[in-house]
C-alpha cells in the first residue's frame, strides 16, 4: 500500500476555512508526484460544508467528530490527529500555517517523532523527495530546506498556494467519534474584534504609519478600508505610540503578509516594515517624501499629502464599485 | 517554584540580510546581535510572575548558543532575573535540536512554568516552546496576550486570525509570549551592575540529531521601483484605472 498524506483541515464555528481547500490542494498535488495516498482529516462536532473537499482531488474525508471538540483544544485535537494518523502509519501531515496550524503542528511531530516544516511557501518534488522553501527574517531571505527525518509534518503559507478544483467531487466521508478527549487545554471563549477584518487573511490591506500625524485620524485610512473591503494594518511605530493596536502591526516583529493589494499610507518604509509586506502583489504607496525607501518597491505611488489624497482616493473608489 | 525563560540571540531586526559564504546561514559581519524581541516579553513575564508568586522563586535563563550568547543572558540578568544557563554548542541546530537541549535541561532544573517568546525573529519557526512542551509532557499555550495563574490553573487569552481565544489549561506549562502581554522593563543601572556578579552555568548542550536540514539560503528577487503617478489628487483617477484595468485587483 502507498505511503499516506494526511491533510489537516481547519474549521471555524463548524465551517471548513478557505486554507483547508488550499491545504488539500496541496496534498494532493504532492500526493499526485510522490505516488502517496492522500486523505484529508477534520477534527470538530457539526461539518456543513464538509462535503465540498470533493471537488479537490481528494476522495476520502475523515471527520473525527465529538461536541467537546467543535472549539480548538490543543492536547484534544492533538490526541484524535496522533491516534489517526498512526493507525493508518501516515508518512506526511500538512496543515496550513494559520494560528491553530502553528499552534498544533510542532505537537503532532513530536508525537509521531517528524521532523517540521513550517510556512513554506514552495513545494518541489522533482529531485523524488520532497524540498520546501520558506521565508525566515520576515521574508528578507528565503532557504531551501529537506527532513532528514522519516515522518514528515509540514505547514504552508495561507494565500500562497491555490485551491485547485478538479472534475471529480465525488468524496467519502467517513465519521470517527472521538471518545473522552483530552481537553486540559482548551478554549472556553472566543472573543471576536468589532467585526473588523484580520491583516492576515486580508487580500487587500490599507496601513497608515506616522505620516498619519495621530490616531484620531484613522478615520481616513479605515474609510478607505471600507471602500475597497480591506483590513486596516499599522506600522510598528504606530502602534508603538498606541495610535492602533498591535494586532494590525505589520512587519518584523509584527505580522508577514502577502495580500493582493497593499496600500501604505504615510509609511516610509522601515526595513523591518518592508520584509513584511513586499511580497505583496501590488503595493501603493502615499507619502510626501519622495525619497521615502517605501516608493523603491511601490508598483504605483503618489508623492503627495496623504490628508489631500486619501479622501478623494476614497471617493474614487466608491464611483468605480458602484458604476 | 523555578521559572524557566528560554531566550535566543538573535539579529537585530534593523539587518540587512547578507547571505553568508556558506550559503546556508546570513553573513554574520556587521550584524548587531540582540535577545529577541519576543523574549523581553518573556522575561517580564517570568519576572511579574516570580514577584506575583513570592517566596523562593526563582527565574532561570536558558539560551543553547556559542559564548557570544552571553550577552544576551546578561541582558535578562540585568532585567532582574536570577541566574542563567548557556547550553554551548557552535552548530547549528534546527528547532528540534534546539528544543531538546532546552527540555533536557529544564527537567533537570525541574522548572515547572516554562517562558518563550512565540518566535524568533531569525528563523520564524514559531515551534520552540511548543516542541518542548510536548517533549516534556507539559501543557501549552502560545501567542499569548494576556496570562493569570492561580493555583495550578492558566487563564490566558491566545491572539489568533479576527479575535481573541480565551484558552484554560493546567500546570505544568510553556508559555509562549506575544507583543501585547506587557511592557519589558528597561534594566536599570544597578540591574546591570548586579547582572556582573550573576552566575551563569556553562554546560555542553545534549545531543540530538536535526530532523530538518538546510540546503541553501537566498534573497528574494529584487522588487523594480513603479511608476510616480503624480504629486496630489488629480493622480487618483489614473492609480484607480492602473488598479483595475493592469493590476486587476480591484
Amino acid at each position: 500500500m502507498a505511503n499516506k498524506i494526511l491533510a489537516v483541515l481547519e474549521q471555524r464555528d463548524g465551517v471548513l476555512k478557505r486554507s483547508a481547500f488550499e491545504t488539500v490542494s496541496a496534498a494532493f498535488k504532492i500526493a499526485s508526484e510522490l505516488n502517496l495516498e492522500a486523505e484529508a482529516v477534520v477534527v470538530g462536532n457539526e461539518i456543513s460544508n464538509i462535503n465540498d473537499i470533493g471537488n479537490y482531488g481528494i476522495s476520502k474525508v475523515v471527520h473525527l467528530k465529538n461536541a467537546d471538540l467543535a472549539n480548538y483544544s490543543s492536547s484534544g485535537y492533538r490526541d484524535a490527529i496522533v491516534n489517526y494518523a498512526t493507525e493508518v502509519d501516515a508518512d506526511y501531515i500538512m496543515l496550513a500555517n494559520t494560528s491553530l496550524g502553528k499552534d498544533l503542528a510542532p505537537r503532532l511531530a513530536v508525537k509521531i517523532g517528524a521532523g517540521c516544516l513550517m510556512d513554506c511557501v514552495k513545494l518541489d518534488t522533482t529531485s523524488g523527495e520532497l524540498t520546501a522553501t520558506r521565508p525566515v527574517y520576515a521574508g528578507k531571505a528565503l532557504v531551501d530546506v529537506k527532513f532528514n527525518s522519516g515522518k514528515k509534518v509540514i505547514t504552508i503559507r495561507p494565500n500562497v498556494f491555490k485551491a485547485q478544483s478538479t472534475d471529480d467531487s465525488s468524496v467519502d466521508v467517513t465519521v470517527k467519534e472521538v471518545s473522552s478527549p483530552n481537553l486540559k487545554t482548551r478554549v472556553v471563549e472566543f472573543k471576536k474584534s468589532e467585526g473588523k477584518l484580520d491583516v492576515a487573511e486580508a487580500d487587500i490591506i490599507v496601513s497608515g504609519g506616522r505620516g498619519m500625524k495621530g490616531a484620531e485620524h484613522f478615520n481616513l485610512i479605515e474609510e478607505l478600508a471600507d471602500s475597497l473591503g480591506a483590513a486596516v494594518g499599522a506600522s510598528r511605530a504606530v502602534v508603538d505610540a498606541g495610535w492602533r493596536p498591535h494586532g494590525e502591526q505589520v512587519g518584523q516583529t509584527g505580522k508577514t503578509v502577502s495580500p493582493s493589494l497593499y496600500v501604505a499610507c504615510g509609511i516610509s518604509g522601515a526595513i523591518q516594515h518592508l520584509a513584511g509586506m513586499s511580497s505583496s502583489k501590488y503595493i501603493v504607496a502615499i507619502n510626501k517624501d519622495k525619497d521615502a525607501p517605501i516608493f523603491n518597491i511601490a508598483d504605483y505611488g503618489i508623492v503627495g499629502d496623504v490628508f489631500e489624497i486619501l479622501p478623494a482616493l476614497t471617493e474614487e473608489i466608491k464611483k468605480v464599485k458602484q458604476g | 517554584m523555578k521559572i524557566a525563560v528560554c531566550v535566543s540571540h538573535v539579529p537585530d531586526t534593523a539587518t540587512k540580510v547578507k547571505i553568508g559564504e556558506d550559503g546556508k546561514t546570513i553573513d554574520p559581519n556587521g550584524v548587531t546581535y540582540v535577545i529577541n524581541p519576543y523574549d523581553e516579553i518573556a522575561v517580564e513575564e517570568a519576572l511579574k510572575t516570580k514577584e506575583n508568586f513570592g517566596g523562593d522563586s526563582e527565574v532561570i535563563i536558558l539560551t543553547l548558543g556559542s559564548d557570544k550568547s552571553k550577552e544576551t543572558i546578561r541582558k535578562a540578568l540585568a532585567m532582574g532575573a536570577d541566574k542563567g544557563v548557556l547550553l554551548k554548542d557552535d552548530n547549528q541546530r534546527d528547532s528540534f535540536g534546539i528544543a531538546k537541549a532546552l527540555a533536557e535541561e529544564i527537567k533537570t532544573l525541574g522548572c515547572e512554568l516554562v517562558f518563550c517568546g512565540k518566535q524568533s525573529v531569525d528563523y520564524d519557526n514559531s515551534i520552540t516552546g511548543q516542541l518542548v512542551a510536548e517533549m516534556l509532557d507539559y501543557s501549552c499555550i502560545s501567542v499569548v496576550v494576556d496570562l493569570t495563574i492561580e493555583d495550578n490553573k492558566l487563564t490566558a487569552e491566545r491572539e489568533i486570525e479576527g479575535g481573541k481565544e480565551i484558552v484554560e489549561s493546567e500546570m505544568p506549562a510553556v508559555v509562549t509570549t506575544q507583543k501585547g502581554l506587557n511592557e519589558p522593563r528597561y534594566a536599570s543601572l544597578k540591574g546591570i551592575m548586579s547582572a556582573k556578579k550573576k552566575t551563569i552555568d556553562e554546560k555542553p548542550a545534549a545531543d540530538s540529531e536535526n530532523l530538518t536540514e538546510v540546503l541553501k539560503m537566498h534573497l528574494p528577487p529584487p522588487k523594480q521601483a513603479g511608476r510616480i503617478l503624480g504629486t496630489d489628487s488629480s493622480a487618483v483617477p489614473e492609480l484607480v484605472k492602473l488598479l483595475r484595468e493592469e493590476a486587476k485587483v480591484l
